[in-house]
């Protein structure tokens, strides 16, 4: 039943929304691809970032292009779907032939859609903090691995808060089970017991966590500090902290961490009694910059609402954007094999007051910051990490993948050598 | 000459008694100020350091500055001077507590994180103890409770004198009993005697006092606290059962809102309405907008907001139902796959439509005063916006029932759902009473709607998460049959609650599908089938 309903939507959807195409530059243009969902579950994160492109690419062209080129976006819609963006990647790739994409939110899209850019030798830009364990010749991953925003969350609430005891608590799905894989790792690593940690999974869309909450509360009565490390994804966010402060659950008592809660998700809630409760991101909306300032000012001009906010996974794509913009420059045309090699040691300005850089694992160099709600549901920022944190594709604590690098300069080119064996493609599981 | 020598003399003897006292003054003011300057430090440790000070500094300036802090309006100018806002916006330099008539430009908020905001609560606790105003020496006990502060002893004993309200004198024994449980330089014979103190409150807070107390208290001390966790965490098993209870009530109570409606258009007409849930997200949005228009135009009403919102919600869903079944249900009469594939299509329609009105972000929906909040009941976390909608549940299954039963409509619905042709030659016009049948259904979908805006996201998947647990409801239920609703909301609602905490939300989640899967293989028709002729037909 349910795969003939999935199929339906699939075909409802592949045909009622089409590809919208702006502009009317046939010939002498660049094509950028846009594959974030518009429609579906995933809509309410995605169509932002569809927005910020489109932002970018018109700014890029009031300056003149890319090359003497009009940049020109094309959009497609591949609606929460993950076969569809399968497809909708390679519709891109073969009938609009990108020059580069950005694209997708959840690791199962990106999973999904990754075949196709090597086998079609794409580019695909991957804007949203991830679980790691990958690296791609054909993707930048400019969200956080886990070492640049799970475990300096944890480090900071082990110095600052005293914290002694965990709840690892998540939607369940692949990136909260492999982070919380490896935070229980590196929590052992640190001395923590087996019952000081409590993990907890939970469905999509989980909206009843009366009793959840509760069994936090119990836990929490050991006598020891304890905070919530929380990976809970997208929707189910806002009826778990309406249950946190129907239960008085303060963050003075027990601190919430969280990895997939900004600004836009702060959006439909009322923060008052959220107030202290915690995000780790690598950027926020009330970094107090200059180059931030002058993006939010733009940002709001674009969507013309005074009220949009500005998050982490936004960022990511203006760094990516540029970085592109960068490297084609550079190697002064748009051929993917040379862009790809020409992206790897690209440093472009972050929104933070910093430079990021393309690393030759595909990941880029971010500064972490763990910021504390506030009532008007913007973060304050208590505590940044000094220098730049390097991407770590392959987590150092996870049995399997702590022998492995990824590099994808000329003579490694490999995306996961074991450094043991002294072999590319020897994943040690 | 003489007379002089006696004036001076006695001015300098008035001088040196009249300068103790102002030497004290001094020094007071002279700490709060060096205290206040560490208020405007970037450093979290100084920023922590200088409440501290400025709480025992004594300083009369001290309390409505550090109460201004923790409401967010203490600020600091760029000359690090620090000055406090009231709650109208008025500016008072912190120092000298005076007004200032123009705020100086570029004023930050003090830095505050968790740390400070708990340094905060102590040291705003241990300063209102002695307030006037009841509530907040109630909130000033629960934070010293909370807080543990030893220093703050000889201010709760100053205070348990003076207390008049036994219950506040109460909640300070209390506080000073964990203050002096947790200090290991305390008597040890008063540490003892706080254990009984905390005993009697025993609660989960007390409860993690006494692990923490246990690891290394001295042996007679340890033997009172582990007897008083023991007992504390026994009572927690037994009250356990009755938590679990009431949750599956209240997951019950919204399982039975959502599946209501869904008893009338699949249960009593046999329609397959896949744009069930989308009538509910209708109804939450009625309330969205509801709010949306009282919040900038009648902002007294707010407290009214679901009452108005209800009428209102019923008639949207109730509209767009009746033009569903006007231009798309009727044709498919007795065709359940085509049904359920239009209504199917219908659903994605409505969710679109709604992204593209509202966008796709959640919209905040507030709960009234009387909605918000929790008490506790034997131990139990009772909220109240979970309560309202267990009564709220009942009651619209109450007025569903009486319609059914007791109006004319109810009975001319009745009538041709059992048999469609005598009621017709009986004068009934059959077609407006499908129609207006299934605008109840999506009516009282909307009415749901309204009431779960208050817990879940009121956003335009809202629906969707609820379709498959309402036909699950009414097929377990018995399809046709509104008490079968009624008691399979609430039993599928205790019995996930009561597997959750052994099998997890996921897994119990899991297992009572099978169930229900095992239970249809033995029982086609629910657990309350209708007999007779009318399931033929």
């Amino acid at each position: 039943m349910t795969t003939f309903l999935k199929t339906l939507s699939a075909a409802a959807l592949a045909g009622g929304i089409a590809l919208t195409s702006f502009g009317a530059y046939a010939q002498n243009t660049i094509k950028v691809g846009i594959l974030h969902s518009l429609s579906g579950t995933m809509a309410i994160s995605e169509t932002t970032l569809k927005d910020v492109m489109l932002m970018l690419i018109e700014e890029q062209n009031k300056k003149g292009g890319l090359l003497g080129k009009k940049l020109e976006a094309v959009v497609v819609d591949p609606a929460s779907n993950w076969p569809l963006f399968a497809e909708k990647a390679r519709e891109l790739l073969t009938k609009d032939k990108v020059a580069a994409t950005f694209g997708c939110w959840t690791s199962v899209s990106r999973k999904s859609v990754l075949p196709v850019f090597e086998e079609l030798n794409g580019i695909l830009f991957y804007p949203v903090q991830y679980e790691g364990e990958e690296s791609s010749k054909n993707i930048f991953y400019t969200g956080a691995a886990p070492n640049q925003q799970a475990i300096p969350a944890v480090d900071y609430l082990m110095e600052n808060e005293k914290v002694t005891r965990w709840v690892l608590a998540g939607t369940d799905y692949v990136y909260p089970r492999t982070t919380n894989k490896i935070l229980e790792a590196y929590l052992k690593s640190k001395g923590v017991k087996a019952e000081d940690i409590m993990i907890n999974y939970t469905p999509f869309g989980h909206s009843d966590w009366q009793t959840i909450v509760a069994d936090i509360k119990k836990f929490g009565t050991a006598g020891k500090k304890t905070a919530v490390v929380s990976t809970i994804n997208g929707d189910a966010n806002v009826p778990f902290y309406k249950e946190l402060g129907n239960q008085k659950i303060s963050a003075k008592d027990i601190p919430v961490v969280a990895f997939s809660v900004g600004e836009e998700e702060l959006a439909g809630i009322d923060t008052k009694p959220l107030v202290g409760h915690l995000a780790a991101w690598n950027y926020f909306q009330s970094v107090d910059d200059p180059t931030n300032k002058a993006f939010i000012e733009k940002w709001k001009a674009y969507t013309k609402n005074p009220k949009r906010v500005t998050n982490d996974p936004m960022e990511a794509h203006v760094i990516g954007f540029e970085m592109w913009v960068k490297a084609v420059e550079k190697t002064g045309t748009v051929d993917t094999t040379a862009v790809i090699d020409s992206l790897i040691g690209v440093s472009v300005p972050n929104l933070t007051g910093g430079y990021s850089t393309m690393m030759p694992n595909h990941h880029i160099t971010k500064p972490v910051l763990i910021g504390e709600i506030k009532a008007d549901g913007q973060f304050s920022i208590v505590s940044q990490t000094a220098g730049l944190v390097v991407g770590d594709e392959w987590s150092d604590y996870l049995e399997g993948s702590k022998d492995l690098i990824a590099d994808w300069r000329a003579p490694m080119s490999c995306g996961n050598f074991n450094v043991k064996t002294g072999k590319c493609g020897g994943a040690g599981k | 000459m003489r007379a002089s020598r006696f004036v001076v003399l006695f001015a300098a003897l008035i001088g040196l008694l009249a300068s103790v006292p102002a030497t004290r003054a001094q020094d007071r003011a002279q700490d709060a100020d060096a205290a206040f300057a560490e208020l405007a430090s970037d450093n979290f440790n100084r920023i922590e350091a200088g409440i501290t000070a400025l709480a025992s500094s004594g300083a009369p300036t001290a309390a409505p500055a550090l109460e201004a802090m923790a409401d967010g309006r203490l600020f600091f100018s760029p000359a690090r001077q620090v000055f406090w806002k009231d709650k109208a916006g008025a500016t008072f330099d912190a120092k000298t507590g005076a007004a200032v008539s123009e705020a100086p430009g570029g004023l930050r908020p003090v830095r505050v994180n968790n740390r400070i905001r708990r340094a905060l609560d102590a040291a705003v606790g241990s300063l209102t103890l002695m307030s006037p105003d009841p509530a907040k020496r109630r909130a000033a006990a629960e934070s010293v409770f909370k807080s543990r502060d030893a220093t703050a002893i000889p201010a709760l004993d100053a205070a348990l004198g003076k207390e008049s309200d036994p219950a506040i004198k109460k909640l300070f024994a209390q506080a000073r009993a964990a203050a002096l449980l947790a200090n290991a330089d305390a008597p040890e014979g008063e540490r003892i005697a706080a254990v009984d103190v905390l005993a009697e409150r025993g609660d989960q807070d007390v409860l993690g006092l006494f692990n923490t107390v246990k690891g290394n208290a001295p042996a007679s001390l340890k033997v009172k606290v582990e007897a008083g966790a023991a007992a504390i965490e026994r009572r927690m098993k037994l009250l356990e059962g009755v938590q679990n209870a009431w949750y599956g009530l209240s997951l019950g109570s919204v399982l039975l809102l959502a599946a209501i409606g869904l008893a009338i258009t699949f249960g009593v007409m046999g329609i397959i309405n896949m744009a069930h849930g989308e009538m509910v997200m209708i109804g939450a949005y009625t309330t969205f907008v509801v709010q949306e228009v009282i919040r900038t135009s009648f902002p007294a009403l707010f407290d009214w907001s679901l009452l108005i919102a209800l009428p209102l919600a019923f008639l949207t869903a109730g509209a767009v139902g009746l033009v569903l079944e006007r231009t798309v249900i009727r044709h498919l009469y007795g065709r359940p796959l085509e049904t359920l594939l239009a209504t199917w299509g219908v659903s994605l329609i409505l969710q679109q439509a709604v992204r593209s009105i509202f966008g796709a972000n959640n919209r905040e929906v507030g709960a009234p005063a009387f909605m918000s909040g929790s008490t506790e009941f034997m131990g139990v976390a009772v909220t109240y916006g979970r309560m309202w909608i267990i009564v709220f549940s009942l009651l619209v299954f109450a007025a569903l029932f009486v319609v059914l039963r007791a109006t004319s409509f109810g009975l001319k619905m009745r009538a041709v759902t059992q048999n469609r042709r005598m009621a017709a030659a009986m004068g009934i016009r059959t077609p407006w009473v499908d129609a207006l049948t299934f605008a109840l259904g999506s009516g009282i979908a909307g009415i749901a709607g309204v009431a779960l805006s208050q817990i879940d996201n009121v956003s335009p998947n809202l629906g969707q998460s609820y379709i498959i647990d309402s036909f699950m409801v009414v097929v377990f239920g018995g399809v046709g049959n509104l008490w079968g609703t009624l008691f399979a909301a609430l039993s599928l609602g205790v019995a996930n609650k009561f597997l959750e905490p052994f099998a997890g939300a996921v897994l119990g989640k899991i297992l009572v599908l099978v169930f229900i899967i095992l239970f249809i293989q033995k029982r086609p028709r629910g657990l309350f089938a209708l007999k007779g002729r009318a399931v033929e037909a």
